[in-house]
Formats: C-alpha cells, structure tokens, sequence
C-alpha cells in the first residue's frame, strides 16, 4: 500500500495511536502520545477517530513525500513546517497532492509534534494499539522509531473541506507550568515537612527525560522508606529515589517498580510537561482526586464544545 | 488490607507487606473478582506480589463507585487456599557457558556448582508478579542458600533465556536487555512471543518447576549459545 515516504525520519519519530491498554499483566506498558491534547487535535483537524494513528515527532528534523492525495494537519511543538518549501499553518488542514514534500524543522518552543493524515495511517496492531514502544520493540513498523525509506501507508482521500483550531485555543508551551498532584501511594512515608518542601520548591526538567520518565532536579525529598515491595506504577506517579530528586513516569514506564512514591501528576499536566525542555522550571500543586476528576470532565467537555473553523 | 489512591483514575489495594503464596492468591482472586464486577469501567489491572492496582475509566465511572466495588469484594473474598495456578516445567542449561555467573554464585555460597543446580532445580516458584519489561516473571522464593545480591555493575546486555536470581527472586530474562541478575544458566522455552497466544508461558499465580538439561538436549530445543 502506498502513503508516505520517510525521506528523513528525524532524531526521533514515532507512530503512536491513543495508547496500549489492558496488557499490563503481561508486562506491557501504554506508550501513546506524551501529548495526547496536541494528538488529538491533529485527528480532529483531519475529520479521524481521536484513537487514529499518527506520528510523534520529537525536536525535529522529518521529511516525508506524500504518494497519494490527502488532508494532512500538524499540531503541537513549534516546529517550522513547510509543503514544497513553503512555509504552511500548523493547527489546521492542509490538502496533499501526491508528489508533495513535507518538512518539519527543528522545534522552537515545545518539544513533541503530531502529525496527522486523514482516516490514520494503517499499521498493523500488536496487543490491540499501532502505538511503537521501543524498549519493548513492540508496535509502529517493527517496534522502532522511524527510518529512511520506510512507508507509511495510508488511503487516499478527496474532500474540499478544511479546518482550522483558532489561533486562541493553541496551547503555549513556552510559559511555565505547574504540575497538580493528587496524594497517594506512599504519601505518609513522606512526613508533612518532607511534602511542604516538595510542594513550595521549584524544580527544574533535566535532560534525563524521556518517554519513560522525566527526572526534576531541586529540593531534596526524603522517604521514611528505602524501597518497598514492587507494585504497579500508574501514569504520571512521583516516584522518588535514594537521591530524593523526583521522577515524573510517564507512557513507556515499567508497569511495576519497588521505589516510593509521593502521588501522581494528572494527566493533562504530564501532556504539559512533556513538551517543556530541559532547563525549565516547574512546580507541584496538591490537588484532590475530585478537583482532578471536574479538571477532566470540563477539560472533555470544552474539547467536545470547542468548534474548529471552517477554512475551506 | 489498605485501599489507597494511586493516581488521578487508579486505586491500589495492600494485602500485605512481604511476599507469600497466601497473600498472593488473595491478589489473584481479587483481581478476578473485580474483573467481573467491573466491566467495561475497568482499564487495566497491575496484580503484584502483595497489592492490586486498579485502573478505570474516569468517564465512566468515578472513584466512589470502584471503592465499592473494592469494599464489597475485599468483604466477600472469603478464606483463600493457596494454590489454583498451573504448573508449568522449564528446562534449564546450567553451566559456566551458559550462566556466567554460576561459579561465582557457588563459590560465596560455599556450595559446589552440582548443589546450586540441585537446589535451584528443587522446588516449585510461585509467579508473584510479571513487569520490568515484557514477559518478565518474576519467581519467588530461592532458597536462602543461593540467594543472591545483584550484581554493583548491571550487564548492559542480558542474553535472551537467561535464567538468573537476585536476592531471593528468580527469573527468566524474556529478551536481551540489560540487567543486574546473576546468571546460572539458559532456557531454551520461549518466555514471550508476542505472536503467540498465548504470549506467555506463565501467568501470575502459575508455578514454575526448572529441571536440568545438557548442552544437546538445550540445542535440540531450539536454544542458542
């Protein structure tokens, strides 16, 4: 089947669609969008299920050339996007002529971009999702990254409709971010002067971050606990180490760990995290489970409500 | 037993705090259970060796509703004998060739490598849990004899087979990969395929028996030196 040529793959490009789920008991961990916002807005742009399948650019640096005729939208990280060496909008629809070439440049604000074509590319699933988890090698074509030469198949699609997110609804990833936390696991090995340092002090994202974790350097935080019996990680939990520096898991974690944890950063966070770039600093906010739970349910309702422009 | 939240749509519940075959039958029943009751609410299950993980969907459910799924359950989850799992039987090729790591083993232990092999093949190892990467079991408990610490300097590659103990864990290595588990020997049965179906030999709660094999009858299975 025809689609896209990856005439440069980039320092890192993956295919993801919405996740891996139900599969922990054998070991495998979710992978998907760190983004899933950006992900989602790039199947919408182009009329697909969320769930549909698209890449994961990081920093920078994909060519493709387009083999059939689609709509194709780029959202998340700034990266300098053009189609045939013009420069073209990020966060709408763009139609594709086969013989087309797209290129994404080095990001500049932003870390993670999504690149979408109408109706997903089509990949063979394995454990029920397309999404590449590379430690597991596993997903994606042959569970790795992208390379030169490979195909990306997708169908052929004719529409004269285009859309557009407004300018206003763009996510800003230059601006800092608090992380919410809920509370859990071992928070009580953690003693109330322990968690009001955690909660007051500024963290800064180091370069130890990928898409199993993101490691913060700052203050100091200490466990009562050295170590605990392996159990299940969830998205996004605190883990802290001997050192006392924190570490954010995210999508490709290990399903199972022994290291205390102080709670879990909630997912819309994590998103926003995971395009900050090393160097940038941030800090945690407690939040309650309900406070997460309304923070979701509003933030899906105003991804349901908020209407795309009609460009075309 | 301790129900806590783990993250914003995941609860964990404690069975206990070490690792023992009752506690985790108990994990394997609950997890069962609430399987059922559960329905479509539920995402994801992380069972290990002494707590149940929990993941549902927030958009369906909420919090209130699985904490009473989790109340109810834990109530009626009633005595639990320990054993419902299969047993499963994996070959092993111990020797300095295939388990760098058996001499040295022997040698702290002050036992001859026959009697780390002996011992080792012995008894049946309870699945306690399966993480680290995929297909990875990890067996409980080795005899206090040959347990093991892990090695200062983690093997940045791990062959595929590898049978290995840490502490007083045993396992499997499902892949390459690296890893700080002391090496006895190679399994030549396939530990995950994810083209099979069922991908695993095993599953938590199985038992494992090892039993000796020699380098031909390993090669005549299929493995690799």
């Amino acid at each position: 089947m025809s689609g896209f040529l990856v005439k440069q793959p980039g320092l890192l490009t993956l295919i993801q669609d919405g996740g891996r789920y139900g599969h922990h008991r054998i070991g495998l961990t979710n992978g998907g969008p760190l983004d899933a916002d950006a992900f989602k807005w790039a199947n919408r742009l182009c009329e697909n299920d969320l769930n549909a399948t698209a890449l994961e650019i990081s920093i920078g640096g994909l060519v493709l050339e387009a083999q059939v005729d689609t709509i194709l939208a780029v959202t998340g990280a700034h990266m300098p996007f053009k189609i045939n060496g013009q420069e073209a909008q990020r966060w709408q629809g763009h139609k594709i002529k086969a013989g087309d070439k797209i290129e994404l440049g080095f990001t500049t604000a932003g870390t993670r971009a999504y690149l979408a074509v109408a109706g997903g590319f089509q990949m063979e699933k394995t454990f029920s999702s397309t999404a590449t988890v590379t430690r597991e090698a596993i997903g994606g074509l042959n569970g790795q990254k992208l390379q030169q030469g490979d195909i990306l198949a997708c169908k052929s699609h004719h529409t004269d409709t285009l859309w557009a997110l407004p300018e206003s609804e763009q996510p800003d990833y230059l601006q800092s971010a608090t992380l919410r936390v809920i509370l859990g696991y071992q928070q009580h090995s953690f003693d109330p002067v322990q968690q009001r340092l955690f909660f007051s002090s500024e963290y800064t994202l180091t370069d130890r971050a990928d898409r199993m974790g993101f490691r913060l350097e700052g203050q100091r935080i200490q466990s009562m606990l050295d170590g605990i019996l392996s159990e299940g990680i969830c998205h996004g939990a605190i883990q802290i180490p001997a050192d006392g520096q924190p570490i954010v898991l995210l999508n490709d974690r290990q399903t199972i760990g022994g290291y205390p944890k102080i709670g879990s950063v909630i997912a819309r966070d994590t998103a926003k995290l995971s395009q900050r770039m090393p160097g940038t600093k941030l800090s945690f906010e407690e939040i309650s489970l309900e406070q997460a739970h309304n923070i979701n349910c509003l933030a899906e309702r105003r991804f349901i409500t908020t209407a795309l422009q009609r460009i075309a | 037993m301790k129900v806590e939240i783990a993250g914003e749509n995941a609860i964990i519940i404690y069975f206990g705090e070490v690792a023992d075959p009752l506690v985790s039958a108990q994990v394997q029943l609950a997890a069962a259970r609430l399987e059922a009751v559960m329905a479509d609410t539920l995402i994801d299950m992380v069972p290990s060796y002494a707590s149940l993980m929990v993941i549902y969907d927030q958009y369906k459910t909420d919090h209130f509703a699985v904490r009473r799924h989790i109340r109810e359950t834990l109530q009626q989850l009633g005595d639990v004998t320990q054993q419902e799992g299969s047993v499963i039987a994996l070959p092993v090729y111990y020797s300095s060739e295939s388990g760098p790591d058996l001499e040295d083993l022997a040698r702290r232990a002050q036992l001859s490598v026959d009697e780390v092999i002996k011992i080792h093949s012995g008894m049946e190892y309870r699945v306690y849990a399966i993480g680290f990467a995929p297909g990875f079991a990890f067996l409980g408990e080795v005899d206090p004899r040959i347990a093991a610490p892990r090695l200062s300097t983690p093997r940045l590659k791990v062959p595929r087979g590898a049978v290995a103990i840490a502490d007083r864990q045993t396992a499997v290595y499902p892949s390459v990969s690296p890893g700080g588990w002391n090496l006895i020997g190679l399994c030549p049965t396939p530990m995950f395929n994810p083209k099979a179906s069922p991908s695993m030999p095993v599953k938590v709660g199985d038992s494992v028996r090892f039993s000796a094999i020699d380098r031909s009858e390993f090669l005549a299975l299929g493995g690799e030196l």
